[in-house]
């Protein structure tokens, strides 16, 4: 009897659970890649960085933007940053406090210096470009596993690192893209690569992350980031400066009174 | 040769003590920024008061020091001056902010001369009530005067308290006899009135309680003091010339600003109730929407449209051309790495045939200059309203201004 019963559970598990062990289907194979992800980048607690966004268009000529950043890890929900424009110097004191959530909008204030006025702002146009340059906001904000589904492509070498190749497609409204391929090192969990492909399915952008640098013993974080849009020729290249964990920040960190004082 | 080797290492010793000193990133520094500009406005239809011009220029000058402590306490100092040559009101110094911050654990002090804003909607700043306005900079009542003040923060999970002690006045500035966009007479500052005998000393108080949650921004405050829109008394000034001059009143006002965001929409709306100005006590309130588009025609613009009422219980009588008025706005963003935007706005009397056009364009040039366009013209102004003195005034400002 007992043995029945054992074999008819272990043949239930099989027929109507095949995520169980045997055959884990490529979606779950996708899904379960990006939670390791994440879980490999908890509990960094906080970081300050600073950024230079250098904009080209497809004559070639530049144009550049330097932003201070400030992030809060928040247990259970999205994290929450903040970020601080210094150049160019007509927009210098602007600043963005954004508020991620795993699931639902995000919410987001700007702070406009001229006026000393906080402004609540709708965080609906995802696709909407990030201080003129080829990031959209999308791609900036924290990418938190529940903001996609996943599917696993295939494993492959791509610089010389061994990677998976996973497909994620945007779980939100309003996104600029109908799917993304992502290319992330076994080892250590780096993005090294986003192939971004719009609405309607065709090659849009292409980011690849370089010069990773371990903080904490732990975290690996791009040094530079490259965007290049396809359709426009235009490209934006992010440099980071001056990570530094562990500053005790908090929530108080990231209210609309510090907003009002952000530098 | 030796001579000029060791200038040479000079030089480069006492470069390399600049760079050290000047360079590296220290938390707690000293910043220098701010911009100089100049500007030129035009009126196309000639003027209808004598002493008035088609044209003037000015130059502009506004430097910001900023330091930081250690602590994470700040002081900041922002002078502004302005050269006119049409308007000598409108060539004035002002300090904009002369401020402390101290930051504690679980509060802020803000001591010094400092600008605060309240308020959520475009077309007008109802409720914004602590800095006077600097009308001589431009009539969009967009520009403060720094006000005296002592405020205390304290923000909590549940939302900000502030509380504020103004101890000086501030009076609003006017158009002199030179400058356009203004009234036939002109208001006489050599001979305002104040409801209090302390006049300019008078304390004001406010109390303002602001919290965001989900997706909904509140502000609730109430203001006792000086109003900071005078009534005004015709009269004549030492010359014998009718001017008008402006009497400032006490005032009670409390005010509720809000703001809520659903997907692409923001919804936005600021009342207030004031007593204590004129015989009546009135409402007033305005509020509208602002969707955002992004990424239309598939670029990279984005696209906002801007829709709100202004409604104030005065009708006529109200000290404000927006009595009973709807706007509706248009504003574009190329996000260009030149920053290009534009906004364009209708602001239509709901009881008169009385509108309101207004056009701003600004792209930055290079990485440090900015220009920026405004056109202004106030149509079919009926007589009895509040802008048909002004209905001469078409405006169109050009300006380029180097930041630093």
């Amino acid at each position: 009897m007992k043995l029945i019963v054992c074999i008819s559970t272990l043949l239930s598990l099989i027929i109507f659970n095949p995520s169980s062990g045997f055959s884990e289907s490529s979606e779950e194979k996708g899904l379960a890649i990006a939670q390791e992800d994440d879980k490999r980048d908890n509990g960094f607690k906080d970081f300050t960085a600073s950024m230079v966004m250098v904009l080209k268009n497809r004559q070639g000529e530049e144009s550049s933007r330097n932003i201070k950043n400030k992030t809060l890890e928040v247990e259970n929900d999205g994290d929450k940053s903040l970020s601080i424009f210094e150049r160019p110097r007509d927009v210098k004191g602007t600043a963005l406090l954004n508020y991620t959530h795993k699931t639902g909008s995000d919410d987001q204030w700007l702070y406009l210096p001229a006026l000393k006025r906080v402004k609540r702002i709708s965080s609906a146009n995802k696709s909407g470009s990030f201080m003129g340059s080829e990031f959209a906001f999308e791609d900036i904000t924290s990418q938190e596993v529940e903001k996609y589904t996943y599917k696993w492509i295939r494993d492959e070498e791509y610089q010389n690192e061994k990677c998976f190749v996973f497909e994620r497609y945007p779980a939100y409204k309003n996104s600029g893209y109908t799917r993304q391929v992502v290319w992330l090192d076994k080892k250590n969990y780096k993005v090294v690569r986003i192939e971004f492909y719009d609405r309607k399915n065709t090659s849009l952008k292409t980011l690849t992350q370089s010069n990773f640098k371990q903080y904490l013993g732990k975290y690996w974080y791009p040094g530079t980031m490259y965007m290049e849009n396809h359709q426009t020729g235009k490209s934006t290249l992010i440099t980071w400066k001056n990570y530094k964990f562990n500053n005790g920040l908090g929530e108080k960190d990231f209210n609309k009174n510090s907003l009002k004082r952000a530098r | 040769m030796p001579v000029f080797t060791s200038t040479f290492k000079n030089v480069l010793l006492g470069s390399t003590i600049f760079w050290f000193l000047f360079t590296t990133s220290i938390p707690h520094a000293h910043e220098f920024s701010g911009f100089v500009g100049a500007d030129t406005r035009l009126f196309p239809n000639s003027a209808l008061y004598s002493g008035q011009e088609d044209h003037s220029s000015s130059f502009v000058i506004q430097p910001e020091y900023y330091h930081e402590f250690e602590s994470g306490s700040s002081f900041t100092f922002v002078p502004f001056y302005r050269l006119d040559s049409a308007d000598k009101q409108r060539t004035h110094f002002d300090i904009r902010e002369f401020s402390f911050l101290w930051l504690q654990n679980n509060f802020e002090l803000r001591l010094g001369v400092r600008k605060v804003f309240w308020g959520t909607t475009e077309v007008l700043h109802l409720v914004d009530i602590i800095n006077q306005t600097d009308l001589v900079e431009n009539v969009d009542t967009e520009d403060k005067l720094g006000q005296p003040m002592l405020n205390i923060s304290f923000s909590r999970n549940w939302g900000v308290w502030d509380l504020y002690w103004l101890p000086y006045f501030r009076e609003k500035t006017f158009i002199g006899t030179g400058g356009r966009l203004r009234s036939s007479a002109i208001v006489e500052t050599d001979l305002t009135q104040y409801e209090s005998s302390a006049k300019k000393w008078h304390s004001d108080w406010a109390l303002r309680y602001s919290h965001s949650f989900s997706d909904w921004d509140i502000g609730l405050s109430q203001f006792i003091g000086t109003s900071r829109d005078p009534s005004f008394i015709d009269g004549k000034n030492s010359d014998g010339t009718i001017v008008k001059i402006p009497r400032y009143e006490q005032i009670r006002q409390t005010s509720l600003d809000l703001s809520f965001v659903s997907g692409q929409w923001l919804w936005k709306g600021e009342s207030l109730y004031r007593s204590g100005q004129g015989n009546d006590d009135y409402f007033a309130w305005t509020g509208g929407f602002e969707y955002t588009l992004a990424r239309i025609w598939d670029s990279q613009m984005d696209l906002g449209v801007i829709g709100e009422w202004m409604f104030d219980t005065r009708g006529d009588n109200a000290n404000t051309p927006f009595e009973n008025d709807l706007a509706g706005g248009l504003r574009f963003s190329l996000n260009d790495a030149a920053s290009t935007e534009a906004l364009f706005s209708w602001t239509q009397d709901i009881n008169s045939q009385a509108r309101y056009l207004f056009l701003e364009a600004r792209r930055r040039i290079g990485e440090n200059l900015l220009l920026t366009t405004e056109f202004r013209a106030f149509l079919n102004q009926p007589s009895e309203d509040f802008l048909f003195e002004q209905r001469a005034d078409e405006i169109i400002n050009i300006e380029l201004a180097y930041y630093f």
